[in-house]
């Protein structure tokens, strides 16, 4: 057993002709790269590039590959996940799995107790290495608070401190602050320089750009299987990193000539929402938006903001009170239902959650917000609906019928922009429309909604990415605590302002 | 595509072995006579089945309909033998058979409705609101009932059970016509849809606009009238009604929607697998008895089955 105070330094892990094909696909070949102990590596790459199936060789799920592992230039080979475990290979996932109902200290110990004389767990002593640890990653909340307490930032952080636990040497991290804050990703970014001078090798995986250049020591460049480039992080430029990712230049043009019109499409006055758990308090507080005709309106605001709050409540998702006028008509919105009559559509954040139903074929989910009222499916008009999306979209998949757990996060995230289009809204509401989805898909999704507004819909979205909101928004508004602190136009706009209200 | 087809027909290739070893082993199966029978009695659990699987596909569970298929069948007989009589008044009223067998399904349609409200309204898990359905319905049956089976129920109503039409049993009819409607139901209607849709991600469904409480509500009011029409077919062909008829059924209704491959978690299944699971059931009761299997036997076996069923299905996902 492990205790706080024993380092463990890293070890240099290297790749070599590393392959792996699937049934008529391969999604690795010849891959050779080297991860330094004392050194945020950094490994990138577009969705399908081969990061994952990557992880997983290195994790000892798949051990079906060719080619070779070095650990300090020692052949190494897993069969499975303990073997690398044991070998002091530990992944931190996108996904959290800690369990909610237990305490921080029960979870940390969770399959690792330390047990007394009587072979019953010892409390205390767990307690104290558990806080013990805490200390050390600067985490201020008790190692007897129920996890289900803590912000979803603080549990990715016990997600972290738990690896740090056992004797993980290489530590990898998948997309480990899609659910931080910015506040809480420098958090994060200290604990890591920490853990490189303590000379443990990071393998950090991100999508994010500017998060890389602050962390990261070396890169490792992916696009379909191949390695297309390795080195310092000092010697590249974003321009170039992404050259390699994608082969081609990406450049999101900034929206400069605005379709907004005179007439106002949406208007909320007045809304409040209760806070769920804290009685007494406010989650939304006085609210007050207008979206005009044409135009692009971007909500910027950290985690726990309330920006999505504040979008489920205009759906009538959630219970709140506001006054919300549609077209100059003043509506009473109680349900999505409700609000789908009248015009509104909602593209949720999370497409596994709220977006998509997984075990439907792709033309089932794009037809599921069009309430037509008739009892027998038109199967021929609903198939001729869903093609027109997959070809207007660019949506990659076999047909119309695949189901959508098959597909990637961008084509998933094509399919619920393309159910909510079907409505014909006249007003779109977005929540982080791009996130965990690759550039091309992105820049896809930012040129749709240019053309949707060009069409003169109007669109409302919510994001914590500020190059995306300065790029497509006329105004922009920060939102913070559940209030909306401040307003820009896109003129004013800059990621200075935006992130002093949002604070 | 080769496994993808192989696992569509699994359950129907395991049908198709079990008859064949059945049949290898006792030549008492493969008769005329023999079959016609096994049809006759899986046909009520095929009818409860059908409404199971609707409620199954929503992730939900529905413990009551057995005992609403006791109350219904209570309900048709005392209407057909007794009437509704108000004493008091000198007034009586009676029961033509289809009077009767429409009162019943409405009763059971209600019984269904009342679950789902107490589910949709007070945010109820499905389990315990069913589990008190079942009770309550069960005391229901035996306070109209007094405990005693209400027998003669008259020439044309046993027709319904023991008659044939076009060569074919007249219960086998009723419960293709169920199949057919609960099939057409979940392939082609929006409400169909629904129920897939609410089954595999709720909240998605939710804020496409789709009224979730009515279509649970409604798949509950159907799930009460499948096992009303159930209580009508045991009615109709033991020609009384029984106050503790039914007993278990929703066990052999799950049953046979679990063999038939609906995932218990929502979203994933249909109603042709899950007819096919009750004649796995059936079939393998049958052969058990025209083994001469001890009873205690066909218990541990059927329970077997089940979980061989599953297991395969699971493995078969990965």
């Amino acid at each position: 057993m492990s205790t706080v105070n024993e380092h463990k330094s890293g070890l240099k892990l290297e790749l070599s002709g590393i392959s792996k094909s699937f049934p008529g696909v391969k999604v690795l070949s010849g891959v050779n790269l080297t991860f330094y102990p004392g050194k945020v590596n950094a490994l990138m790459g577009e969705n399908g590039a081969g990061k994952s199936t990557l992880l997983k060789i290195l994790t000892g799920i798949y051990s079906d590959y060719e080619g070779q592992i070095f650990m300090d230039d020692k052949a190494v080979t897993f069969t499975s996940l303990k073997d690398a475990k044991l070998a002091g290979i530990a992944m931190i996932h996108q996904e959290l799995s800690l369990i909610t109902q237990l305490t921080v200290s029960e979870n940390l110990f969770l399959g690792q107790e330390i047990n007394d004389a009587w072979s019953l767990p010892n409390k205390k002593k767990m307690g104290e290495v558990a806080q013990a640890l805490l200390d050390k990653l600067g985490l201020k909340f008790s190692v007897d608070t129920l996890v289900s307490q803590l912000s979803v930032g603080e549990q990715q952080m016990l997600e972290i401190a738990r690896v740090l636990l056992t004797d993980a040497r290489i530590i990898l991290m998948d997309e480990p602050t899609s659910a931080l804050s910015d506040k809480e990703i420098l958090r994060l970014h200290e604990v890591i320089r920490q853990l490189t001078i303590e000379g443990k090798t990071i393998v950090y995986i991100s999508h994010k750009m500017d998060e890389l250049f602050r962390i990261a020591d070396n890169y490792v460049v992916l696009r379909d299987g191949v390695v297309t480039g390795q080195g310092k992080m000092t010697e590249i430029s974003e321009e170039a990193l992404i050259r390699m990712m994608v082969g081609r230049d990406i450049v999101v043009n900034k929206k400069i000539n605005s379709s907004a019109q005179s007439q106002s499409a949406l208007i909320v006055n007045n809304l409040f929402m209760a806070h769920p758990t804290i009685k007494g308090k406010l989650r939304l507080d006085h609210i007050n938006l207008e979206v005009k005709k044409g135009e692009i309106v971007g909500i910027f605001g950290l985690m726990g903001a309330g920006r999505s709050e504040l979008l489920h409540c205009i759906f009538g998702a959630y219970k709140s009170s506001a006054s919300i006028a549609i077209n100059g008509k003043s509506v009473v919105i109680k349900s999505p239902r409700e609000a789908i009559a009248n015009g509104l559509a909602f593209v949720t954040e999370d497409r596994k959650e709220e977006g998509l139903v997984l075990d439907l074929p792709l033309t089932s989910n794009i037809n599921l917000t069009k309430s037509d009222g008739s009892w027998v499916v038109n199967e021929a008009k609903e198939l001729a609906l869903s093609n027109d999306f997959i070809q207007k979209l660019g949506i990659k998949t076999p047909s119309a019928q695949q189901l959508c757990k098959n597909l990637s996060g961008g084509n998933q995230q094509k399919v619920v922009l393309s159910k909510w289009l079907a409505t014909e809204p006249d007003v779109l509401m977005l929540d982080e429309p791009t996130r965990g989805i690759d550039l091309n898909a992105k820049n896809d999704i930012y040129e749709l909604i240019k053309s949707l507004a060009d069409s003169g819909m109007s669109i409302l979205m919510a994001s914590s990415e500020i190059p995306e909101l300065l790029a497509i928004c006329d105004r922009i508004l920060v939102m913070s605590e559940g209030k909306i602190t401040a307003s820009f136009s896109a003129d004013e706009a800059n990621e200075d302002k935006l992130l002093k209200a949002a604070i | 595509m080769k496994k993808e087809t192989l696992k569509k027909f699994q359950s129907l290739l395991a049908l198709l072995i079990l008859c064949v070893l059945i049949s290898i082993l006792t030549d008492k199966f493969l008769s005329a006579s023999n079959l016609w029978n096994v049809l006759r009695q899986i046909s009520v659990n095929v009818c409860i089945s059908v409404g199971m699987t609707l409620v199954v596909l929503m992730a939900g569970i529905d413990l009551s309909v057995g005992s609403i298929l006791a109350f219904t069948s209570a309900v048709c007989a005392g209407l057909l033998t007794q009437g509704i009589a108000f004493e008091s008044m000198d007034l009586y009223i009676g029961f033509t058979w289809v009077g009767a067998i429409v009162v019943a399904l409405i009763a059971g349609l209600l019984l269904g409705l009342f679950n789902g409200f107490v589910i949709t309204k007070f945010d109820i898990p499905p389990f315990v609101a069913t589990l008190a359905m079942l009770t309550m319905a069960r005391g229901a049956t035996m306070l109209y009932t007094g405990g005693i089976p209400i027998a003669n129920l008259g020439e044309k109503f046993e027709r319904l059970g023991s008659g044939w039409l076009l060569g074919i049993p007249i219960p086998v009819w009723i419960t293709l016509t169920v199949v057919g409607a609960g099939i057409f139901l979940s392939r082609k209607t929006n409400f169909g849809k629904y129920v897939y849709a609410i089954g595999g991600n709720e909240k998605a469904a939710f804020l496409s606009g789709i009224n979730t409480k009515f279509v649970k509500l409604m798949v509950y009011g159907i799930s009460g009238i499948t096992a009303a029409i159930g209580g009508v077919l045991v009615t109709a062909r033991l020609n009384s009604a029984q106050p503790n008829a039914g007993t278990s059924y929703e066990l052999d209704a799950i049953a046979a929607v679990v063999i038939g491959g609906t995932s218990l978690s929502g979203g994933v299944g249909t109603i042709t697998g899950t007819v096919i699971g009750a004649a796995i059931i059936g079939v393998l009761n049958n052969g058990l008895v025209l083994l001469n299997v001890s009873p205690f036997w066909q218990q541990v076996i059927k329970g077997l089955v089940i979980l061989l069923a599953v297991i395969i299905d699971k493995k078969s996902k990965k």
